[in-house]
């Protein structure tokens, strides 16, 4: 008896024999929506006109420095206690978070009970105000989903035009380690399954909010 | 689920009939174009991305074979498994098999027309698993145990207060007489209830929008968050696809997100889109420990290279339901299976045979906006049209109608017969009509008992173009 895979394939290849069909087109030409495709200071402002259009809020800061201050602000608005889990990435990491004795920082994946995670990206995609998130040791996916509230820090230098850009950077820096996990963000969670009623916060995040840090090279 | 599409028509004069599902279709009909048509509005690229989604799906249908093993064997350098399904039962089998090798008791599901195809829940349900739906629609149907009735909007046809009878029902631990009458309310309610299900659940299963062969990935695309609780949590996750979900490379897919999410709800980019690689990494804190993906044929390689091979690239954004006048008057349900609209008329009588799906090649005006705004230009209504002459060669059709379309045939065939039958015709009805009006013709019931039939007033086109060319000269 032929296997499944061995009858699947078989019928594919006499199809395809008959119709003499093309080879492989490996050398398409991207269709890039223009409107990314502008100078870096206009890339950052559309990225937040665009996250902000899907209900995601943003704050801006000079330096990793003010960062935990930005989330204190963030935690007190929304009536949230001073509590965040985090990853452990680099820029995670370099946050000052001990000058900002009044929030508690608890590493690791996510648990039931979080409230509030802080979470790095890879890059952001300024056409549709996207975030790009990769899961690794240091960056556990579930940061992402599970907390009702998820804050992102970002550096401006991460944001790019399209989403091209960012698969451009993930296989430079991934190569042949690529992550089990590439979380594209757009705004929080949401659905309008009852009767079309676009309401916030479905299964993932009720509300998402990116800290951007401005970088010395802008 | 067992189809009734072999009663299209019954199931639409119900629909019709039903005041509750009107309400509901009312909305669908002014929400989601218009949503559309905003967000198509502001990408001035946006039927350029169209003609590009076609030509990366034209490609890996003329080159499946190798983009399928490219796929394969990324995803198992990657360290997933990869198993190849010919019909809905075998796929059942195997993932039953995987679920029960994970001693799974419950399971995560994110939605999955797939899962739908291969009512792959009746076959986890006989297997004593307990498969629980996490997209708050399907959760919705789930329990009221109904077959979706759109593909991205499943429980559209519902309205705020039938969800909250079936929450009342369920959700037996919350206090009988809570209000529910916010969609808000409702929301969170099944919110926390799928919460611990997804704690607790053994296997995610979810379906894919796209394979990359690029990667060896899946991308998982929704709004809610629940596809990835689903594959993120569980120690196994399964997803399930059909072959032609495949797409070359992460710029391919690129395109098709671009396409996908505007022509479905008019969002520039669904909230979460997710490409996930093989299982969780050796240095990972979490993430699924196995990774399995389920290739699933059932039908598709027959289409391929044949009248509905152009069906193939659809991308299952919905759109062609959204704007379809026969599908807004009568809902999913109607379509009797777990496709709806015109790409469900197509799709179903591949999948289910003709003999099966009795009128549903006629569920169409053929007014052509399925084709107009479709993401990846399939030409639904040139399919409709085969799929009606075929109805009529395979003789499914009723005697009555046969014989309309067989006299009408003799006579076009015979232009002179043609011309003397339609001008004896019209100068009878001409003179026998009333006021200009019939109330009552033989052979038109259908039409003359909720309307009256107009009484031609002139000659036939034919006879007034003769007689103009005739001034001329």
């Amino acid at each position: 008896m032929t296997s499944a895979r061995e009858e699947i394939l078989g019928n594919i290849r006499r199809v395809l024999k008959d119709r003499a069909a093309d080879p492989v087109q490996d050398n398409r030409a991207q269709v890039v929506p223009a409107r990314g495709q502008i100078p870096h200071a206009d890339q950052i402002a559309l990225f937040i006109k665009e996250a902000e259009r899907v209900n995601a809020t943003t704050a801006r800061v000079g330096d990793l420095a003010d960062v935990p201050e930005a989330i204190a602000t963030f935690l007190a608005a929304n009536n949230l206690p001073s509590k965040v889990r985090t990853g452990r990435d680099e820029l995670i990491r370099a946050i000052p978070w001990s000058d900002h004795s009044a929030i508690t920082v608890n590493e690791g994946v996510a648990r039931p009970t979080d409230q509030a995670s802080v979470t790095s990206a890879f890059a952001a995609a300024a056409e549709t105000g996207s975030l790009a998130l990769i899961s690794g040791p240091d960056s556990p996916t579930s940061l992402n989903y599970l907390p009702d509230n998820h804050i992102v820090v970002l550096q401006t230098g991460q944001i790019v035009g399209s989403y091209e850009e960012v698969w451009q950077r993930l296989r430079e820096k991934m190569g042949e380690d690529w992550p089990r996990a590439v979380n594209w963000i757009t705004g929080p969670s949401r659905t309008a399954d009852i009767e079309q009623e676009l309401l916030l916060g479905a299964h993932g995040p009720r509300r998402l909010h990116v800290v951007l840090v401005d970088e010395e090279t802008e | 689920m067992k189809p009734t599409s072999d009663v299209f028509s019954d199931n639409s004069r119900d629909a019709l009939a039903n005041d509750t599902l009107q309400e509901a279709l009312a909305k669908l009909a002014q929400g989601f174009p218009l949503k559309r048509f905003n967000a198509v509005s502001r990408l001035a690229e946006f039927d350029d991305l169209r003609d590009a989604a076609r030509d990366i799906k034209t490609d890996v249908l003329n080159n499946l074979d190798s983009y399928l093993e490219k796929f394969e064997a990324q995803v198992i350098k990657q360290g997933g498994k990869v198993h190849w399904a010919r019909t809905a039962d075998e796929a059942c089998e195997i993932i039953v098999g995987l679920c029960k090798d994970a001693g799974a008791r419950t399971v995560t599901k994110s939605k999955s027309m797939i899962g739908e195809e291969i009512a792959l829940n009746e076959s986890l349900e006989d297997a004593g698993i307990i498969p629980v739906e996490t997209d708050l629609g399907e959760y919705i149907i789930q329990l009221r145990k109904e077959p979706p009735s759109h593909i991205i909007a499943p429980a559209i046809h519902l309205t705020k207060e039938q969800v909250a009878d079936t929450f009342k029902e369920t959700h037996q631990d919350y206090p009988a007489d809570r209000s529910l009458t916010e969609p808000r309310v409702l929301l969170d309610e099944a919110r926390q209830v799928l919460r611990q299900r997804f704690i607790d659940a053994d296997v995610g299963i979810t379906g894919a929008n796209m394979l990359v062969a690029e990667t060896g990935s899946i991308v998982v695309v929704t709004n809610e968050g629940n596809a990835d609780l689903t594959m993120t949590l569980p120690k196994v996750h399964i997803a399930v696809a059909s072959l032609e979900k495949i797409v070359p490379t992460l710029e391919d897919a690129t395109t098709l997100m671009r396409v996908l999410a505007r022509s479905a709800t008019g969002q520039d980019m669904s909230v979460y889109t997710t490409l996930a690689t093989g299982p969780k990494r050796d240095e990972d804190q979490d993430g699924p420990e196995a990774f399995h993906i389920v290739l699933l044929d059932n039908g598709r390689t027959n289409m391929l290279g044949g009248d509905f091979h152009e069906m193939l690239r659809c991308i299952r954004c919905g759109a062609c339901l959204n704007h379809c006048p026969i599908y807004k008057s009568i809902g999913g349900h109607a379509y009797g299976w777990v496709y709806s609209g015109p790409m469900g008329a197509v799709l179903m009588p591949n999948l289910l045979g003709i003999g099966k799906t009795g009128d549903l090649p006629n569920a169409s005006t053929l007014c052509g906006k399925c084709e107009e705004i479709c993401p990846v230009r399939i030409p639904l209504p040139d399919m409709l049209r085969q799929w009606r002459t075929r109805q009529f060669d395979a003789a499914t059709t009723s005697t009555k109608s046969r014989f309309g379309i067989k006299a009408w045939a003799y006579m076009a065939k015979r232009p002179l017969l043609y011309r003397f039958f339609v001008s004896f015709m019209l100068s009878n009805l001409r003179k026998f009509g009333r006021k200009g009006r019939f109330k009552w013709l033989p052979f038109a019931k259908g039409w003359t008992q909720v309307r009256d039939f107009p009484a031609p007033e002139g000659q036939s086109f034919i006879h007034q173009y003769l007689m103009s060319q005739k001034r001329k000269r």
